[in-house]
């Protein structure tokens, strides 16, 4: 390799750096506006946890147990808070159906004449989205744990603590990649509302977003335990409360990151198959 | 889903709070009226509200202001999203379900009393009309806020409140002081538990207080109608065009 090209190199990587960081910048001053709507929209997402203390206290009075699959009346209502940070990571709102519209309208040719990868400037988008909504977030979810702290067994020990953020930011990723697989699937079909639809209802139902999925019958945890929704609301919240634990917490790790692997080649494939189909007419 | 969540949930209890008389399928039937009331809202009122927001935002509102009809029927109801109402389809097949499993159930069948027949349909109409009122209020408030994009979150968590039968907020300390908040001032606990309390239980069990409570309903229902009225005349009166 010549001194020449070494150096084309570096100037490549800086100027590919300085993109990202123009467009992270961009899109976090955006972020930014909404701020007094974004906090009041954050506090308004807890209310109903309220319901759900009322709805789970009156369960267990009926049931006459101190415990259901494991939880007690606290650990489901500490589960549910869990989970509202874990799909505050995981959830991806407009990703899908952004990415179809472009395709649909032709804005997509702007990715293929400029020197931008498509997925990487949605996934800087969706940095920015998240680093500026839990910097606005967090004064609202602090208020509301402080004030829910005595549905918590704790704060775990470190090593659990650090698998949960470890969690945490695999399932954003595999939130990410899962959806702008779903919404790629556009090149192919243009309208993919009712893909999303039929995603979102099973999403909200195996990801543990609507229950803790130890409830599940034997039979159906089986199935779901296969499948990649866990890892966008349940598996963050298990590592919190203790409920994966040792050699499983690492498995469960890994084959999450295994998930993020396939969906990322998937996106990356079906982006790359894709633009060989599309085509755009006029300006 | 939710099907599935509360049958997962009767699978450990079999009722929604001790002795509330909410069993496996008196809650389908009160899960089913919740759909129904809240399909008709989605399909005939919920675009119209988001689209009055829009319509505050870019000054298109004179044109309703102009027209020789009542501003808040012409606002109310341009617009239906016939979709919404296969929520609404789903929700009288669960609703014939579970009340067919009541009836046939061998320990203390349920008799749907001829009165019910009246009473049901009455209180879906009263439940509908509170939640127009709540909803149109909320709407109202676009009128100062000059956008009110969060109508339909604002709308979806006050009306949380109201998808749960009302004896889960019955406990001592804040639990009652919901329930009087949003059964006396915000009406929403009478929306569903009403309708449903009538249909899914003897109607021969009711207590003086269920009556009462079934009573007030229907004022609560004029009186929201009336309340929300009077903020949607006061909103009018605040409305700045924002066109040219």
């Amino acid at each position: 390799m010549t001194a020449t090209t070494v150096q084309d190199n570096r100037i490549s990587l800086r100027a590919r750096l300085t993109t990202w960081w123009v467009i992270l910048r961009i899109a976090m001053e955006e972020r930014f506006v909404y701020r007094g709507d974004f906090a009041l929209g954050t506090l308004m997402r807890f209310l109903p946890i309220i319901t759900q203390i009322f709805l789970w206290t009156a369960i267990f009075q009926a049931s006459g147990r101190p415990e259901i699959a494991g939880y007690t009346r606290n650990t489901v209502i500490a589960y549910y808070m869990l989970t509202m940070i874990s799909r505050a990571f995981s959830s991806m709102p407009g990703l899908c159906g952004g990415i179809a519209l472009q395709v649909r309208n032709g804005e997509i040719k702007k990715f293929l004449i400029q020197p931008v990868d498509m997925l990487g400037f949605l996934l800087l988008g969706r940095v920015a989205h998240k680093a500026a909504y839990y910097t606005i977030a967090v004064v609202p979810f602090a208020f509301v744990f402080f004030l829910c702290r005595g549905f918590f067994p704790g704060w775990p020990e470190a090593p659990v603590f650090i698998a949960f953020c470890l969690s945490l930011f695999m399932g954003f990723l595999l939130g990410f990649f899962i959806e702008a697989s779903l919404g790629l699937v556009a090149f192919w079909f243009l309208e993919v509302s009712s893909l999303v639809f039929i995603y979102n209802l099973l999403s909200f139902f195996l990801s543990g977003h609507m229950f803790p999925l130890d409830l599940l019958p034997v039979w159906a945890h089986d199935i779901v335990s296969v499948l990649p929704f866990q890892y966008l609301a349940y598996t963050p919240a298990a590592i919190f409360l203790g409920k994966i634990q040792g050699p499983e917490l690492w498995t469960s790790l890994a084959i999450e990151a295994c998930w993020l692997l396939v969906f990322v080649v998937l996106a990356r494939i079906m982006f790359q198959r894709g633009i060989h189909r599309y085509s755009g007419f006029g300006g | 889903m939710n099907v599935g969540f509360y049958m997962i949930v009767f699978q450990y209890t079999d009722e929604i709070g001790a002795k509330t008389g909410w069993g496996k399928y008196q809650f389908f039937v009160f899960l089913a009226t919740t759909w129904i009331i809240n399909s008709i809202i989605q399909t005939f009122f919920m675009p119209n509200a988001q689209k009055f927001s829009e319509l505050i935002r870019t000054g298109d509102f004179d044109f309703a202001l102009l027209k020789p009809i009542d501003t808040q029927f012409i606002i109310s109801f341009p617009r239906i999203d016939w979709s919404s109402l296969s929520t609404c389809m789903m929700g009288i097949g669960l609703l014939s379900y579970s009340l067919y499993q009541l009836m046939v159930v061998a320990d203390d069948p349920l008799v749907l009393a001829w009165p019910v027949l009246f009473l049901y349909p009455l209180y879906l109409v009263c439940g509908v009309a509170i939640m127009y009122s709540v909803m149109i209020s909320l709407a109202a408030t676009s009128v100062w806020l000059g956008r009110n994009q969060t109508l339909y979150n604002f709308w979806f968590y006050l009306t949380n409140f109201s998808r749960y039968p009302m004896e889960i907020y019955k406990t001592p300390g804040w639990g009652m002081g919901l329930w009087i908040a949003f059964t006396f001032f915000i009406p929403v606990l009478l929306v569903v538990n009403i309708p449903a309390r009538f249909l899914a239980r003897p109607l021969d069990g009711m207590t003086s207080a269920n009556w009462q409570l079934a009573a007030f309903a229907l004022c609560a229902s004029i009186g929201s109608l009336f309340v929300s009225r009077r903020i949607f005349k006061r909103a009018l009166r605040s409305y700045r065009s924002a066109s040219s």
